[in-house]
């Protein structure tokens, strides 16, 4: 057997499949992009071939593609109020494709031999997102509020004395929310990926020992299916809890 | 002391913080344990909601991991 090299982080490699080349700048179509086509992909199939029969009494695959429908509308409902119906596409859109990208980073095509990968594990995929998200809440704050928007940043009840002191920190911790945003989504991604690796390596170390770190692996498994569904759910309420404060101030 | 030393000893420095994240994490549960011992009909309504408390604790746990990281392969 060749020299084995362990290196838990080389699964996030980027590597281009299709070379493109726009006028020097590099639109490459790389396995990045092949599984953001794939969760997508994934995402059609799931809800077309769901509502494809509009029973009345649903079956199992539409009663699936209806409740992650009712999970976001009740969750925008709940928590943006009658005025997040309009926001309501994007947030699904959020919601499912960061759920099916998580997802399929846990699919285990090692089996076929092939590399699977967890689009976002990578902190330009989920801080586009998280910028996304944010410039879009405020841009829909200032929009609705015009200049009235930055009394947001002056908790209500405060006495005239600690505004000076308040007024930047509640700036800051604004600023912070794209950053948080991301960094927990990716935070949780790789942690994960990196762990499952890390294990993996300790099986092929210790040989015929090798079952202990299997059935962490299992164990870690599961906690990751989990961890995936619960990133893409926190991601989505935190969105709608970013609307409802540009929209409601408070 | 040579930066690989510093390196290391710096990233085990990084991960104390997670016995805060322990502490909230048991918090958390802690007070929905209780919540649904005092009214089990509230389960449902309480859920998400602890959902959302562990998720955004386990992302400063999250956070310290990183730091540790960042020391150690940076």
């Amino acid at each position: 057997m060749a020299e084995k090299t362990f290196d838990p982080l080389s699964q996030f490699e980027v590597h281009v499949l299709v070379p493109i080349n726009l006028g020097g700048f590099d639109a490459s179509f790389t396995n990045s992009s092949l599984f953001m086509v794939l969760a997508i992909a994934s995402i059609t199939l799931f809800l077309v071939g769901g509502t494809r029969k509009r029973a009345m009494v649903p079956g199992r695959w539409q009663s699936m593609a209806e409740l992650s429908y009712e999970l976001v509308a009740n969750m925008v409902r709940d928590n943006v109020g009658s005025e997040g119906r309009r926001y309501f596409p994007f947030i699904f859109t959020l919601f499912m494709f960061i759920l099916f990208c998580n997802a399929l980073g846990l699919l285990p095509f090692g089996i076929v031999g092939l590399h699977g990968f967890t689009v976002t594990s990578h902190i330009i995929v989920t801080f586009a997102m998280a910028l996304v998200v944010f410039i879009g809440v405020t841009i829909v704050g200032i929009a609705k509020h015009k200049l009235h928007f930055f009394s947001f940043f002056v908790p209500k009840g405060v006495p005239m004395a600690m505004v000076p002191l308040l007024v930047p920190i509640e700036v800051l911790s604004y600023l912070a929310r794209p950053v948080t945003l991301a960094l927990r989504l990716f935070a949780n991604m790789m942690a994960g990926h990196t762990m499952l690796e890390v294990f993996a390596t300790f099986v092929v170390l210790l040989g015929v020992f090798g079952f202990a770190p299997f059935l962490m692996i299992v164990a870690l498994m599961a906690l990751e299916v989990v961890v995936a569904v619960l990133q893409a759910y926190v991601f989505a309420i935190l969105t709608c809890l970013y609307l409802n404060d540009a929209l409601h101030l408070h | 002391m040579d930066v690989e030393a510093a390196k290391l000893i710096g990233a085990g420095l990084a991960v104390i913080g997670l016995g805060g994240v322990g502490i909230g994490i048991g918090n958390i549960f802690a007070s929905f344990v209780t919540a649904v011992a005092r009214n089990p009909a509230a389960q449902a309504k309480v859920f998400p909601f602890t959902m959302l408390g562990f998720a955004l604790v386990e992302a400063v746990a999250l956070y310290a991991l990183l730091i540790a990281f960042l020391v150690l392969f940076g």
